[in-house]
């Protein structure tokens, strides 16, 4: 009777998490959805406190008590600039908590000289697998957005005959805990292998390319719940865990997408190799147009359209605030403000998007790239923030380039292009981006954050 | 529950995952994958039952841990997606 309970139980609170879901698709819906969400995890917690095998409430008291503490102090601090981090963090932990399960299940298992199922040892070894890649891959992703590692693609010679090793070595040792589960060491010598084939995933993917990253590990940490869900027969796991998989897959290629690099490309650290394109000298010489925030004050005092395109510069400089307050003094005199934002720019999928709406800029202003492309001629004055690759013409007019066929946000097709930038270096793509020498196009050379105060305080004195 | 099912539950639920997200608006990108981020938490539920049953030291003290960062991803994760789109705001 209680077994049926249990797993009614379990139905709601699969459908709790559907529809959380669902309701996270739409802004005026989300905060709903997440309330369901966290509700479908408090009634699956409940139920499951009422299953028979459970016989000490102790351990459980104190676990969930002081994880509650560690993740609501983690969600409360974070600041919104260090998101990356905290999320990466989140998904590694859910990685690592799959891999103490099935392990704590492999062994409960062979207690008495019992011998397993096979499904049931297949999942411990699949949990173990993606749950240990999921927890190192996301800990490199933690060190990279943290700048503890280098923020670069790390690349050496041998690495993907080093990878393709320590993979077939995994799924051997797999094999292994499914053809002697009462060996457990076979288990943690999986989990070694694939924890240095997480880290290793992971450690050529740089800079720019690490959307599609975030996204994946995302991903992986469904999958590992579904796994561990498999292990225990446990159908809330697997419907759950599937969910988040699929969803992170779904980003993973919406971020691809937006790159026009295949997974592949991303995950072994491949750029497209530059068919030699013109050096920067080429591009650039003496074609480049540097202003004072004084006379960009001038052309805003002209513009009756503005559009804002800020990337991963704007978050480095923390000018998401300046940003806004710029729009707003823009709005007030009469000037229409919108904000140009492409899929992949930061360092996680939505980046931009969460740091101006922490500086109060209303979602309806957020425009993304598809939209803005198809009236940018129209807008008088285009302020680019921290942005390089994404606003490359090259992508559409040489095939040859790095980033050929990268959709971009047109901006050399408006009236006037400002760029923000500290000097002509080149992007994560490391070409040079002929939109700095055109006709239309002027440079603000400095840092972000204060060139954006000093337009501000040239507009005040205007 | 046999594997068939098992396998049956799995891919249905894929399905359902990418028919609820494919039309997700880049805004929410990001407390899309902080809110499902936080579901796969649901890790906690297998947690519970390895640090409940008291078969022995080990396994207990491995379910412990798998709680402990089980409900970190959980709770933390749920917090901060609340807060997070807290700040999404329609034009005053």
């Amino acid at each position: 009777m209680t077994d049926i309970l249990i797993n009614i139980g379990y139905l709601f609170s699969a459908a709790l998490f559907i529809l959380g879901l669902k309701g996270l698709t739409h802004p005026r819906t989300a905060v709903r959805g997440n309330m369901l969400g966290a509700c479908g995890m408090l009634l699956a917690v409940v139920i499951t406190l009422l299953d028979r095998s459970i016989v000490s409430f102790e351990v459980i008291i104190a676990g969930l008590i002081l994880g509650s503490i560690i993740g609501a102090v983690l969600a409360i601090k974070i600041e919104m600039t260090s998101m990356p981090e905290l999320v990466a963090v989140f998904n590694g932990f859910g990685g690592i908590a799959s891999i103490f399960v099935a392990g704590a299940a492999l062994m409960e298992s062979t207690l008495n000289g019992a011998t397993p199922m096979t499904q049931a040892t297949v999942a411990v070894a699949a949990s173990g697998l993606i749950g240990a890649v999921t927890f190192w891959g996301s800990m490199v992703a933690f060190g990279k957005l943290k700048g503890l590692v280098g923020d670069g693609a790390v690349l050496f010679s041998g690495q993907q005959i080093i990878n393709a090793a320590l993979a077939i070595t995994a799924l051997a040792l797999s094999a292994g805990v499914v053809m002697d589960p009462s060996n457990v060491i076979l288990y943690w010598l999986l989990v070694l292998a694939a924890s240095a084939l997480g880290v290793l995933l992971v450690i050529p993917v740089g800079g720019a390319d690490m959307p599609v990253v975030v996204a994946l590990l995302n991903s992986y940490s469904g999958l590992a719940a579904a796994a561990t869900g498999f292990i225990l027969s446990n159908n809330v796991l697997i419907i759950t865990g599937s969910l988040v998989g699929a969803s992170g897959i779904i980003l993973t290629q919406i971020m691809c997408k937006a790159m026009n690099r295949s997974l592949f490309n991303v995950l072994f650290g491949v750029l497209a190799p530059s068919g030699g394109g013109a050096s920067a000298d080429e591009v650039y010489g003496g074609k480049v147009k540097s202003v004072s925030p004084e006379e960009v004050a001038l052309l805003f005092d002209a513009a009756r359209r503005v559009a804002i395109v800020p990337g991963y510069g704007m978050a480095v400089s923390q000018a998401q605030h300046s940003v806004a307050n710029l729009a707003s003094i823009l709005e007030e005199r009469g000037i229409q403000v919108e904000y140009a934002v492409h899929p992949v720019a930061g360092r996680m999928p939505g980046h931009m998007n969460v740091l101006l709406a922490e500086a109060d800029v209303p979602y309806e202003s957020l425009k993304d790239m598809d939209e803005i492309n198809q009236y940018i001629e129209q807008i008088d004055v285009v302020l680019i923030i921290g942005a390089n690759d994404v606003v490359n013409p090259l992508a559409r007019t040489d095939p040859t380039s790095a980033i050929a066929g990268m959709p971009i946000i047109n901006v050399d097709k408006a009236k006037t292009v400002v760029n923000i930038k500290r000097s002509l270096s080149p992007g994560f793509a490391g070409i040079p981006n002929p939109l700095y020498a055109m006709d239309n196009s002027l440079m603000l050379f400095g840092d972000g954050k204060k060139a954006i105060l000093d337009i501000i305080a040239a507009l005040k004195d205007t | 529950m046999d594997i068939i099912s098992g396998i049956t539950i799995f891919v249905l639920a894929i399905f359902i995952g990418f028919e609820i997200i494919t039309k997700i608006p880049p805004t929410l990108h990001t407390p899309l994958m902080s809110g499902s981020n936080a579901i796969s938490g649901i890790t906690l539920v297998g947690a519970l039952l390895s640090s409940g049953s008291q078969h022995t030291m080990v396994t207990t003290t491995l379910g412990f841990l798998a709680l402990l960062f089980a409900t970190i991803n959980a709770v933390g994760g749920f917090m901060v997606t609340n807060r997070m789109l807290a700040m999404f705001k329609r034009k005053a």
